[in-house]
């Protein structure tokens, strides 16, 4: 019942808003949790919270892993191993987020058909799969700014007491590089919650497809998708709540 | 005969068009103390770089301990093994704390397990003097404390041959001497030592042998007693009246 109470406050707070233009601009009822219907609506634009909240953690992660792989190259002496990070970047960052998700959705299982293979893709993984790689380009120039922002020297010294390229990187590079990547890492995490909103066009059932839905019943885009600006603002917040946290804590362990 | 512990011999190496090093021959036999002087950029830390291959020579052939350094990754894994480095820097590693500095590459590299790793960590600390501070942080230390802990840190390989680059350079002056000592003790335990440095009263001391280096080249190498009283090169005669004025 709280939620409830919650939202009828952010809905107050909406009418002292939209109170300031007419009556015929805004149709508040629509979204009215004191009303039955209201709180239908209200309740089905946010259960696309969810899914929302597990494409953006899941293809994050996939992200922050696949990042990782793809910066150790752009850090290599040889030119040749460099340019597969400079052309996966500069490719991968290219590409604008729509086209990429259709691509993947529709084009990637007829190549994997093709193949022989009958993997299908759904809206969720498709989505996950389009967010993680384009996001990856972004996270692995985090990793291979904040792995050069460590002076030369440490890696010297785990060299010349006999660490491998693997040991040097886990003990004595990736811990001391970890402070500096891990803020703007989690800054990007807002980007991908924001970018998952594309995923409604392939059919994935997340906040900005029920309102979608909801728009196309109600005939009411604008207090509809009002709503649905007011539900990202609320999520990026929380999450820029967690990196400003999360700074303070490096920064403090930094002056130690 | 003692053994030759390092050989360089017709070593040339280029930066881009820019040659470092031209046409450097050395011996180092094992035991031997060897100290290299001479002007800033006269690369005196690229030859001692090359020794554990930081850096690669382009021509010429050097042998550690009898294996010869090629672009082979396991022959450079086994000198590094055998071979200490000590930096102007210190580079200790500040996420560590001294004790774990020490263990890291006994652990990783050698594979000791932590008690033994930790038993030679605390015996070289004590071998630096410095027995009592082995739970804290390298930030928390001084820049003297901090470099005995760098020597300690390579002291735990157990290797064959110590390389400083300029270990006293970064040091306010009332911490050279804690330094110099702990290296003077290093070398009468037998040590093979190469020390880039321009501390002149350590050098009389513990070389064996000096070598003067200029644009690149071994201009001038002899006896320490020679060396000093007597040096052939004009170039060294001055560079020596420079440094040892203060
Ligand atoms: N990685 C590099 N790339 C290009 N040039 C370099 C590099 N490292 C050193 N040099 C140049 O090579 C020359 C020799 O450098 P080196 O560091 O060996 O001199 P040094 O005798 O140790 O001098 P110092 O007393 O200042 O430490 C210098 O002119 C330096 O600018
Ligand atoms: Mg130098």
């Amino acid at each position: 019942m709280s939620r409830r109470w919650i939202t009828s406050a952010l809905f107050a707070a909406l009418l002292l808003l939209g109170g300031c233009a007419s009556s015929s601009t805004w149709g508040w009822y629509v979204i009215n949790p004191m009303t039955e219907a209201g709180w239908i609506n209200v309740r089905f634009l946010i259960s696309g919270m969810g899914a929302t909240i597990l494409l953006s953690v899941v293809a994050a992660s996939i992200s922050i892993v696949l990042g990782l792989l793809v910066a150790l190259p752009g850090l290599s002496e040889r030119w040749g191993v460099r340019m597969i990070n400079r052309v996966y970047v500069e490719f991968v960052r290219s590409i604008p987020l729509l086209p990429m998700l259709f691509w993947v959705f529709y084009g990637l299982p007829i190549i994997f058909r093709s193949m022989g293979l009958n993997v299908p893709i759904d809206p969720f993984w498709g989505a996950v799969i389009t967010l993680a790689i384009s996001d990856s380009a972004f996270t692995a120039e985090i990793y291979r700014a904040g792995i050069q922002s460590i002076a030369r020297g440490q890696r010297e010294a785990a060299q010349t007491i006999g660490l491998t390229y693997m040991q040097t990187m886990r003990f004595v590079i990736m811990p001391q590089a970890i402070r500096r990547i891990l803020p703007p890492l989690a800054n990007q995490f807002i980007y991908i919650v924001k970018m998952s909103a594309f995923a409604s066009v392939i059919g994935m059932q997340e906040l900005t497809r029920r309102a979608n839905e909801l728009v196309v019943t109600e005939y009411r885009p604008l207090e509809i998708y009002t709503l649905l600006i007011l539900e990202y603002l609320v999520l990026v917040l929380i999450i820029s709540q967690a990196v400003r946290w999360l700074e303070r804590r490096m920064g403090s362990d930094e002056r130690q | 005969m003692p053994n030759i512990a390092i050989e360089m011999t017709g070593v040339n190496k280029w930066f881009g068009s820019f040659q470092v090093l031209r046409n450097i021959n050395l011996k180092v036999h094992s035991g031997e103390k060897v100290v290299i002087c001479g002007p800033s950029g006269s690369g005196k830390s690229t030859v001692v770089r090359c020794i554990n291959r930081l850096e690669q020579h382009q021509q010429g052939m050097i042998r550690v301990d009898g294996t010869e350094l090629t672009g082979d990754r396991r022959s450079v894994a086994a000198i590094r093994s055998e071979v200490g480095m000590v930096f102007q820097q210190f580079n200790l590693f500040p996420h560590l704390n001294v004790l774990e500095n020490l263990m890291l590459g006994p652990m990783k590299a050698r594979g000791l397990p932590r008690r033994d790793a930790e038993a030679r960590a605390r015996h070289y600390l004590d071998r630096v003097r410095i027995p009592d501070q082995a739970l804290k942080k390298p930030a928390q230390l001084s820049g003297g404390q901090q470099q005995r802990v760098a020597i300690a840190r390579s002291l735990c390989m157990e290797p064959k041959v110590m390389l400083f680059d300029e270990p006293t350079s970064a040091l306010d002056p009332e911490m050279i001497s804690e330094v110099l000592d702990v290296m003077v003790a290093l070398a009468q335990d037998g040590m093979t030592m190469v020390v880039v440095t321009h501390e002149m009263g350590f050098a009389r001391r513990v070389a064996d042998k000096m070598i003067f280096m200029d644009e690149g080249e071994i201009v001038e190498e002899g006896h320490p007693e020679a060396f000093f009283a007597s040096p052939r090169s004009e170039r060294c005669r001055k560079f020596l009246g420079r440094i040892l004025k203060h």
